[in-house]
């Protein structure tokens, strides 16, 4: 088993620093998907890591051995690319066979018309031929054996560069946003692949791409980049439930989460409407700005009473299983979204007066440099015994 | 075929184009039709394209053995060939560098290349003969070829059809494990064969009808280009045997009008550079 170490990898291009001291951890055969926005420096760092590019600074330990300084052929690491890079020369078996050419083979082995008369380079070849369509049988891709990649679909071209990246049986098994060149359907069924393959070759896996969707739904864990930064890294429960950073929170979740700026008060008590928290950090000054959080599924949607904050629908977005209904709140003029169920929503139409609440367990409480303060909710009467830790 | 194939505009369109194909054509269709005249049918006032006595078989028998020719094609194709393999195998690496890898001098050498295509070989000609003089190298296979053996055309070219190439199709190249050489030979060259081949038409095309270069540094028959060699057959038979000297230059020109019949579909492709298409 492998395991693969980054720590402290800096990066700049003409002054703009990409990379802003990167560490990371693989433990052996876990998948971890490497997600941010575009810019955030995530492909940099996948590139590095491959050998295809270098580091200013910071060390990549694969299985044990210093490499930030091998070259990329030697560092044992195979890679799938956005575009697939599928030779166009080559047919799917050739492709397939190309990093095991170059690896079993002496120098001599491949000299075209000499090399089958070398010692040993017959069986060589034979064995490469039988791993080729072993790998393509695994991954259902023998009938393409013969095709070159001008004649393949979109989804055939990724399961080509998959068998080659896996046929030489790497230490890190790395991708590029495999998945983004193809269609929606196509792309759903071919998460649920790449995670079986990767279960079956059991390789640490980093994976790279900019939908929070592939990322939580694929990985063991999530690393979340922003800014050249690594903000979190963490199951995909625990990202989404108990996000570490404001960039953290904004970037995970559909519809975004909702955010409203407040200050600290009394006692390190923040207040949302009626809601109350308190902050572990009771020292911090009253008045000092925070940010608080809501994820849209926790804001309740009511049409009369008096309870939470006043608000008017703006819109409404009707998806089936839930509705999603953006209002402005009456106060701030801020616009705040919630997800309810087609029952809670039914009847809702824009410029309806309606009051918005969320209760304190699920208000997250961000300090003006973004970073979460831990808090708990605030009981009336245990006002003591509420700050937890 | 329908009548509308032939609509009003496609007829003036298709009349134009012929009638400019014409124009080219004519100077070698008159060289055809002069190949086969008798000396005095070429000195008669009157102008006929077909010759009045059939003479091609005397005048191909003079060009035959007049001047060596067999010599002169082999010669021609020697020197277009080192030319062209030469200029390939220094141009190709040299292209990659600079389009795909990432170093100091790049920009520099853009810039030289740059000025390197503004410097005609006329202007060099002079101190490159006195050179080849020094060293004793007039009259060889070295002074015909050596000085071309540099192409900054076939470097820019290259470099032009190489930056298009995708990044990743070398990164996954140098991740399977290839050295910078292995990336060149098992991945650029497959893949630049359009462009290979426009280059190989403009050289080849160049060398072989190139009368400047050789007329310098050759003197003795035994390295005659075929250009040269016309030049010698004109000045030995005086400049009046025109039946003759036309059949020589057919012989000249037959090789290249040959292999542009036959691969004329690869020749356009070559020049439009299609290019590379995953």
């Amino acid at each position: 088993m492998t395991t693969l170490s980054l720590s402290n990898i800096e990066k700049s291009f003409g002054g703009n620093q990409i990379l802003k001291g990167v560490s990371l951890d693989a433990q052996p055969g876990e998948f971890i998907a490497l997600v941010g926005p575009s810019g955030c420096g995530k492909s940099t760092l996948l590139r590095i890591l491959a050998g295809l590019d270098s580091a200013d600074s910071g060390e990549i330990v694969i299985d044990g051995r210093e490499v930030s300084r091998t070259q990329a052929a030697d560092r044992n690491v195979a890679m799938v690319f956005q575009s697939y890079a599928l030779y166009p020369h080559l047919t799917a078996a050739q492709n397939i066979a190309v990093p095991l050419v170059m690896r079993r083979l002496t120098r001599t082995q491949r000299i075209p018309f000499v090399a089958p008369l070398m010692p040993g380079q017959r069986q060589a070849v034979a064995d490469i031929h039988r791993d080729v369509r072993e790998m393509a049988a695994s991954l259902k891709i023998d009938h393409l054996l013969d095709r070159k990649p001008g004649q393949m679909s979109g989804g055939q071209r990724q399961r080509v560069a998959l068998a080659r990246a896996m046929v030489r049986r790497p230490a890190v098994f790395l991708m590029d946003e495999p998945l983004s060149n193809l269609d929606a359907n196509l792309r759903v069924h071919a998460r649920g692949e790449i995670v079986e393959l990767h279960r079956r070759a059991g390789v640490p896996t980093v994976y790279v791409t900019h939908d929070q969707a592939e990322a939580l739904s694929m990985a063991d864990r999530v690393a979340v980049m922003i800014g050249g930064s690594l903000l979190q890294l963490a199951p995909p429960q625990v990202i989404y439930d108990d996000p570490q950073h404001i960039e953290v929170a904004k970037f995970v979740g559909q519809p975004r989460i909702n955010l409203v700026a407040s200050h600290v008060g009394e006692n390190g008590i923040v207040t949302l409407g009626t809601e109350r928290c308190v902050l572990a950090d009771r020292s911090l000054a009253g008045d000092t700005p925070v940010t608080l959080g809501v994820r849209s599924e926790f804001v309740k949607v009511s049409r009369s009473g008096e309870a939470g904050l006043p608000a008017h629908v703006e819109r409404v977005e009707f998806l089936g299983s839930e509705i999603i209904v953006y209002s402005k709140l009456d106060a701030i003029g801020e616009i705040m979204i919630a997800k309810v169920s087609p029952a809670e929503g039914a009847g809702l139409a824009a410029g309806m007066p309606i009051r918005l609440s969320a209760s304190a367990e699920h208000i997250f409480v961000f300090g003006a440099d973004g970073v979460r303060l831990p808090s708990a909710p605030l009981v009336e009467n245990t006002v003591r015994e509420a700050a937890h830790g | 075929m329908s009548p509308n194939v032939f609509t009003f505009g496609r007829v003036v369109r298709l009349s134009i184009l012929s009638l400019g194909a014409l124009v080219f054509l004519a100077p070698y269709i008159f060289m055809i039709s002069t190949a086969g005249k008798a000396q005095s049918d070429i000195f008669t006032s009157s102008l006929n394209l077909i010759p009045q006595h059939w003479f091609y078989a005397e005048n191909f028998a003079k060009a035959w053995s007049r001047v060596h020719m067999p010599t002169l094609l082999f010669n021609g194709v020697m020197v277009c060939l080192m030319i062209l393999v030469i200029q390939v195998v220094i141009a190709i690496p040299c292209a990659y560098a600079m389009a795909k890898l990432k170093f100091r001098a790049a920009k520099v050498m853009m810039v030289l290349v740059m000025l390197g295509l503004l410097v005609p070989i006329h202007a060099t000609a002079l101190p490159l003969y006195v050179a080849f003089d020094r060293v004793g190298a007039l009259n060889s296979y070295m002074a015909l070829v050596a000085p071309f053996s540099i192409s900054v055309f076939g470097i820019f070219l290259f470099l032009q059809f190489f930056r298009a190439m995708p990044d990743d199709l070398i990164h996954a190249a140098r991740l399977d494990g290839m050295s910078e050489i292995g990336v060149i030979a098992r991945v650029i060259v497959p893949n630049a064969w359009p462009a290979i081949t426009a280059f190989s038409i403009f050289s080849v095309v160049a060398h072989w009808n190139d009368l400047y270069w050789p007329l310098i540094v050759v003197s003795n028959q035994a390295y005659a280009t075929p250009p040269l060699g016309l030049l010698y057959f004109r000045a030995a038979e005086a400049g009046d045997d025109y039946g003759a000297l036309m059949a020589a230059t057919l012989i000249i020109t037959s090789p290249l009008v040959g292999a542009f019949l036959l691969a004329q579909k690869r020749f356009v492709e070559g020049i439009t550079m299609t290019g590379l298409k995953g």
